[in-house]
């Protein structure tokens, strides 16, 4: 009997072919800061970073547009990352201790990151535990046929690049002269540090943790044992003549290295720069010597363990100048970028790269007091937590351009200095485009960010906090007093997250393209309107109040307090200025905004009801409560969730009062039990008009079209609710010359309640010829085709479980699909995108665009609503990434694959933004170039690889005499 | 003291309504008969063969044929009782089914108050006196061990009461015995219509929802589609009770439906390729228009506004300078809403029924499509 319902459109070959050019899905691009990196490594030769991730995605970055990536195919983390300078390989190391080398493909117009091999050091069987063979650190040599691997049971291997052959080295003739508290049980302990000698790449400085520090000469098998405290890291001074080790105390120290005298047992210098009390540890430390004089010295940790111990600090260290980084997240780790030529005599270092936890940042080491170098890619979205964006497609150039400048004149102490990691080729065309994503943050900012290419860019950042009283004012110029002079702290990096005031936090954004007028509104009830202005200016705000209640009785707000604005005149900087602040009660977080800057008028919706407002008067229109007399979790605010905390509370004692009485055993058996009782069980029942948040206003849109009758169209406004209700009003606009004296009226034309009472996720309002009504002045300034006002309009109406078209002005059913009933998922998020061909520049279709709960995407052709396509795009276990997702007007989409990270994808053939880049590796492609295991000197007749590789661990001397001559 | 009201006497042939209110004590209404006589006297009608009915707050129509029947209409009154009278015909069948109000057209001929009303046997309602709450369909074309089952939700406010699974089931393939995953009914609520109907049991694995399998579909997508199809549900199930099942094709099957009194798989066919279920609409109203897609189940309620005014071209005409398309010339006084009808309630009834209805009410008309 069914049967009927499902009209499958014939296979019609044309149609398929025109589809095929319209629709096509990638995961384009990832923007902004990876997400818990892990490991950084640097290649100075092709002037490439890479940044490991706890994940297994490797990622490099060369000059900006050049990018690749590359995933692990376990989920381990990445503890190592390096270069083989010049190659483009990348060893890495994850922490399942697996060895991974990655190369760099060029394909046609990208370059992609391919696993070439993986290895693991075998371990010995029986009782020998694997952490012997675990690696510690890797030295990949700088003439790329040979790596040392260093493991924790002391030993080095010694394999070539494709991991063939193995050679291990092991120092136990040192194992009876060393003192005691130098070895580890049976073996020198782990290895900390290999480091290449920088003029002779034969000698390797090898250092164990316990401070013992060897000098190892490939060819000679010359030893130089220094002993050291506790080691943390090594680096070799340039010149070769001596070293610098860090160690846990807090200090470092500079060794002599000459080959007069091989063992030197007095370190030249020895400092603990932020003694004398005790410091915490120096994790890793870089000596550059300069041409100006003095050494640069850099290092990271270090600090008083009492006072500053819980800092994420990096020190610079010149002479006299001294500077503490202090950043708000864990340094990863850090490199500079220096002179690499053997033949200069000093390092010279033009930059410093640090990648902290949750961002990456560059200091310039030319110019004077350091400044900070801003980041063209990897932007750290996440300073504060993100709670809303939007994107606007096609800005036109003098927004843009205004947006820009406004950025501009907000960032001080910035150098001229450019980007110094350059590596690889942009091939991007340059975009057609200019692209804004717009990103609402916890804190009350939002932030305005390029995204017309492939590196997410930022432009300019406006914070709504000022216009508040809020508690946090003073508290900053409080801690600056409070620091000291010493060390002298420097804050740098913008990632903050803690926020001030939950209240502030960003929910809802609208921008107009054309007039600048910007519309922001939060968790608090605050609807902000601001003007784009290009002078600074001091100025009052206008303050309203709408009262969403209506005089609904038997209501009272247990949630949070509105903020309390300002009283006085506030400053602003050039850019987006607040004019006026409309203030919801109760001050529920907004949940829908609409602007029409033509007709001066914005529309907002909580989960109580909606309003509008006259921002030119600034005098409220309307408001309408949108509560069921039934739902009372609407107006407890955010804390409703107590109830169901108290519920899931009171089970659990019950669980553990079951569990006391009847013993440990029978409480196991009974979960088991409980288990197999009540399965997982869903509850079939229509929704109904009392559900919870019944009344949570869900969209809003602005129309002008046909609702009073079928010959004369006008300002609407249309707003929909989580129960299925939609409320269409007709608007009385005054001419715009008449702005000032006449006043916005609102009269209720029509209410729609869908049967099926699902939420309405949007609504649309078609023209005649089925296309969505264009923007705000995009007519009146002959930017878009006029709407086809003499055909009949009709309404798209989106809800969480099904489309449907119904004709204007008489709301009849003219299409629908229900998505839901066929497909078992629900809408989460929609919009009308204009598909453009590949094969032909002039056609194009407009297509409904659905994202479901499952992560997949729907494309329906509008007005008839068939289904054209679907992608799976996001795991539908991601809620946070679905709930994030926005789409463009072009056919492409945004959505969180962490909190730092956007995942750009396309569903357009023609519309892709993606890394067209080229890298030139200078890489040996026959493999017999590099024989396996070139170093002579390791080619003794016991040391073959399957000997050796089993005696990683216990050592007999037998073993010592062989390698050690 | 009550006041009741009696509205249109619909005449088979002619459309002529004629609206009477009056009052009644709620506790001396008396006996069915005497409230009859007392209709055919208020209308002057005395010996005419009328059939009475009442719209229950749900909106349906009921019959009033018996003493229980009209206390229970009386004790609906809230305050008013709208009580509808019509003449008998005898051509046309007799249905009281869900929704009624909308088919009244179809008349409410075939109820037999009249001739019975001397009888002194008991009053056996027949089928058509109740509202069709489930059925089994499609039994000639499934298998004899599943079912399709049909569940009405309109009309009434009893939960579909019933909790659904994940499960393994068991296939034979030409490959041998096969685990797959399957979801199946967990639980009944007592007193809702799943139960009530008897024709689902927990453990009855569900195979198909509205015709569309649910094989490979998670435990969350079925309740999905069950929900948005909740109001016209039918579900293919596979009971776990065997015995009950369908033998012989084409027979007349009734499986345990006792209390409901489904008709047989010829009327159940009937009512399942048939707009069985309409909207519930609050009032009933001759010009109430039936949407005519045959997907039956979601009629949306569209509420339109009365007071919205007519066009006024001065005031576009602002934004007619800025399209360019506007006409310059409006019609005055002209009705945007042709279609719009009032009500009864606000035309004739000072009082508004109920609280809940008058939120709807307060902003104008209803049109149900």
């Amino acid at each position: 009997m069914m049967k009927f319902r499902f009209r499958r459109q014939g296979h019609d070959p044309q149609r398929e072919k025109i589809k095929q050019d319209l629709f096509a899905f990638n995961k384009t691009v990832e923007h902004g800061f990876p997400n818990q990196p892990s490991a950084l490594a640097y290649d100075p030769k092709l002037q490439l970073m890479a940044i490991g991730t706890k994940s297994g995605a490797i990622k490099v970055y060369g000059a900006p547009g050049v990018e690749c990536t590359g995933l692990h195919k376990e989920t381990a983390t990445v503890t190592q990352l390096h270069f083989f300078p010049g190659q483009g390989r990348i060893l890495s190391l994850l922490d399942d201790n697996t060895l991974h080398l990655w190369e760099i493909e060029q394909k046609e117009q990208c370059s992609h990151l391919e696993e070439v091999c993986s290895f693991m050091l075998p371990g010995r069987s029986g009782i020998e535990s694997t952490s012997a063979t675990r690696v510690t650190v890797l030295l990949p040599k700088l003439s790329c046929d040979l790596l040392a691997v260093g493991t924790e049971g002391g030993g080095v291997h010694f394999l070539d690049y494709l991991f063939a052959g193995s050679n291990i080295l092991l120092l136990t003739t040192l194992f009876s002269s060393v003192p005691e508290e130098y070895k580890c049980g049976k073996s020198l302990g782990p290895v900390e540090s290999l480091q290449e000698h920088p003029q002779h790449p034969d000698k390797i400085l090898i250092g164990y943790s316990r401070g013992l520090v060897v000098l190892w000469d490939l060819q000679i098998f010359v030893v130089c044992v220094f002993l050291l405290q506790q080691l943390e890291s090594l680096v070799w001074v340039r010149s070769g003549n001596s070293f610098v080790s860090s160690h846990s105390d807090g200090g470092y120290m500079v060794w002599p290295v000459s080959s007069s005298t091989p063992c030197t047992h007095e370190p030249v210098t020895s400092t603990i720069p932020y003694g004398p009390f005790p410091c915490k540890a120096v994790n890793k430390i870089l000596w550059r010597t300069t041409e100006s004089g003095a050494p640069l010295v850099l290092f990271s940790g270090g600090m008083p363990r009492a006072s500053y111990g819980d800092r994420h600090c990096l020190t610079i260290l010149q002479d006299s100048q001294h500077i503490t980084l202090d950043f708000t997240s864990r340094v990863i780790d850090f490199f500079t970028i220096h002179c690499i030529d053997r033949d200069k005599e000093f390092d010279d270092p033009l930059a410093l790269v640090v990648l902290l936890e949750e961002e990456l940042v560059v200091i310039d080491l030319q110019t004077a007091g350091w400044p900070t170098i801003p980041s063209p890619y990897l932007a750290p979205l996440h300073s504060s937590a993100i709670t809303c964006s939007y994107h606007i497609s096609n800005v036109p150039t003098k927004l843009w351009d205004r947006v820009i400048s406004a950025g501009q004149r907000q960032c001080h102490l910035q150098t001229h200095t450019n980007w110094p990691i350059c590596g690889g080729k942009n091939l991007a065309p340059s975009p057609k485009q200019q692209e804004l994503l717009l990103t609402g943050h916890e804190d009350g900012t939002v932030r305005f960010w390029d995204a017309s290419g492939v590196s997410l860019r930022p432009l300019y950042k406006l914070s709504t906090a000022n216009i508040f009283q809020t508690d946090c004012d003073h508290n900053d110029s409080l801690t600056q007093a409070g620091e000291e002079d010493w060390p002298p702290f420097r804050k740098v990096g913008c990632f903050d997250p803690y926020s001030d005031d939950p209240r502030l936090g960003i929910q809802k954004i609208c921008l107009c393209k054309y007039s600048g007028k910007l519309l922001v509104a939060g968790t608090a009830g605050q609807v902000i309107v601001l003007y784009l202005c290009d002078e600074k200016s001091d100025h009052m705000i206008d303050v309203a109040t709408v009262d969403l209640l209506q005089d609904r009785e038997g209501f009272t707000w247990k949630g949070h307090d509105r903020l309390p604005p300002k009283s006085s005149s506030v400053p602003f900087a050039p850019g987006f200025q607040p004019v006026v602040l409309v203030q919801c009660m109760p001050p529920a977080a907004v949940t829908a905004v609409t602007l029409h800057a033509e007709w001066n008028l914005i529309a907002f919706g909580t989960s109580h009801g909606f309003g509008l407002f006259d921002y030119h008067r600034r005098s409220p229109v309307l408001a309408r409560c949108t509560l069921h007399p039934n739902d009372s979790l609407a107006m407890e605010g955010p804390l409703s969730r107590v109830k169901s905390l108290k519920k899931s509370l009171r089970q659990s004692f019950r669980r553990i009062r079951k569990s006391r009485v009847s013993g440990k055993k029978c409480a196991l058996w009974l979960a088991e039990q409980d288990a197999e009782v009540t399965p997982v069980q869903r509850r079939i029942e229509p929704r109904s008009a009392d559900d919870s948040l019944s009344g949570v206003v869900r969209c809003l849109c602005f129309a002008d079209t046909f609702l009073r009758d079928g010959t004369h169209h006008g300002p609407t406004m249309w707003a929909g609710t989580n129960s299925g209700c939609v409320y269409a009003y007709a608007l009385d606009v005054p001419s715009q010359d008449k702005f000032s004296e006449q006043s916005v009226e609102a009269l209720l034309g029509k209410e729609i309640q869908l049967m099926h009472r699902a939420p309405v996720v949007s609504i649309a309002v078609l023209d005649g010829r089925g296309n969505p009504l264009p923007e705000p002045y995009e007519v009146s300034r002959d930017l878009a085709k006029a709407p086809d006002m003499q055909g009949s309009h009709s309404v798209l109406i989106a809800s969480e479980e099904q489309f449907k078209v119904f004709m204007l002005p008489r709301v009849s059913a003219k299409t629908k699909f229900k998505l839901t009933a066929h497909e078992g998922c629900r809408v989460r998020k929609v919009a009308l995108v204009n598909f453009s061909s590949v094969a032909s520049e002039d056609y194009s279709e407009n297509g409904l665009v659905c994202l479901t709960n499952l992560g997949d995407i729907h494309v329906f052709s509008i007005p008839a609503l068939r289904p054209q396509v679907r992608y799976d795009c996001i795991r539908k276990e991601d809620i946070s990434g679905i709930a994030s997702c926005v789409f463009t007007k072009t056919g492409q989409g945004f959505y969180l694959i962490s909190p730092s990270e956007y995942e750009r994808f396309s569903l357009s053939a023609r519309v892709i933004t993606k890394p067209l880049c080229q890298l030139d590796v200078d890489r040996p492609h026959d493999p017999s170039e590099l024989s396996p295991l070139s170093s002579p000197a390791l080619d003794s007749p016991n040391s073959s690889a399957d000997i050796t590789l089993d005696t990683t661990g216990e050592l007999t001397v037998e073993d010592v005499k062989d390698f050690l001559v | 003291c009550l006041p009741m009201i009696r509205i249109p006497e619909a005449n088979s042939l002619s459309f002529e309504a004629e609206y009477r209110r009056f009052a009644l004590k709620k506790n001396g209404a008396g006996s069915f008969q005497e409230f009859y006589q007392l209709l055919q006297t208020i209308h002057r009608i005395p010996g005419v063969d009328v059939l009475l009915g009442y719209a229950d707050i749900h909106g349906d129509l009921l019959p009033i044929n018996n003493d229980d029947n009209f206390h229970k209409a009386l004790s609906s009154a809230n305050p008013l009782l709208r009580i509808i009278i019509q003449r008998r015909d005898e051509d046309e069948p007799v249905v009281f089914p869900t929704n009624s109000l909308q088919r009244r057209k179809k008349g409410l001929a075939g109820l037999r108050p009249s001739q019975q009303k001397n009888k002194p046997a008991l009053l056996i309602g027949l089928p058509q006196d109740f509202r069709q709450i489930s059925s089994i369909i499609d039994v000639d074309i499934l298998p004899e061990t599943h079912r399709r089952v049909r569940l009405h939700k309109h009309g009434t406010h009893k939960p579909l009461g019933f909790y659904i699974r994940d499960g393994v089931s068991v296939r034979v393939t030409p490959q041998g015995v096969e685990k797959v995953p399957g979801v199946f009914i967990s639980r009944l609520v007592r007193g809702g219509l799943a139960e009530s109907t008897g024709l689902l049991g927990v453990n009855d694995e569900i195979l198909e929802v509205n015709g569309i399998d649910v094989a490979g579909k998670s435990l969350d997508q079925v309740t999905d589609m069950m929900v948005a199809n909740s109001h016209n549900l039918i579900v293919t199930v596979k009971p776990a009770n065997q015995r009950n099942n369908v033998v012989h094709r084409g027979s007349k099957a009734s499986a345990g439906n006792g209390s409901a009194g489904s008709g047989g798989s010829a009327l159940s066919h009937e009512s399942a390729h048939s707009p069985a279920s309409q909207t519930v609409s609050q009032c009933s109203n001759s010009n109430s228009v039936a949407e005519g897609d045959s997907d039956d189940d979601d009629t949306d309620l569209i509420i339109e506004s009365d007071n919205l005014p007519s066009y006024t071209p001065h005031r576009s005409l602002a934004n007619g300078n800025i399209h360019g398309n506007t006409p310059s010339s409006g019609v005055f006084g002209h009705r945007p809403l042709p279609q719009s009808v009032s009500l009864p309630s606000s035309s004739s009834l000072p009082t508004k029924t109920s609280s809940s209805q008058e939120s709807m009410r307060e902003d104008g008309n209803f049109i149900t499509l």
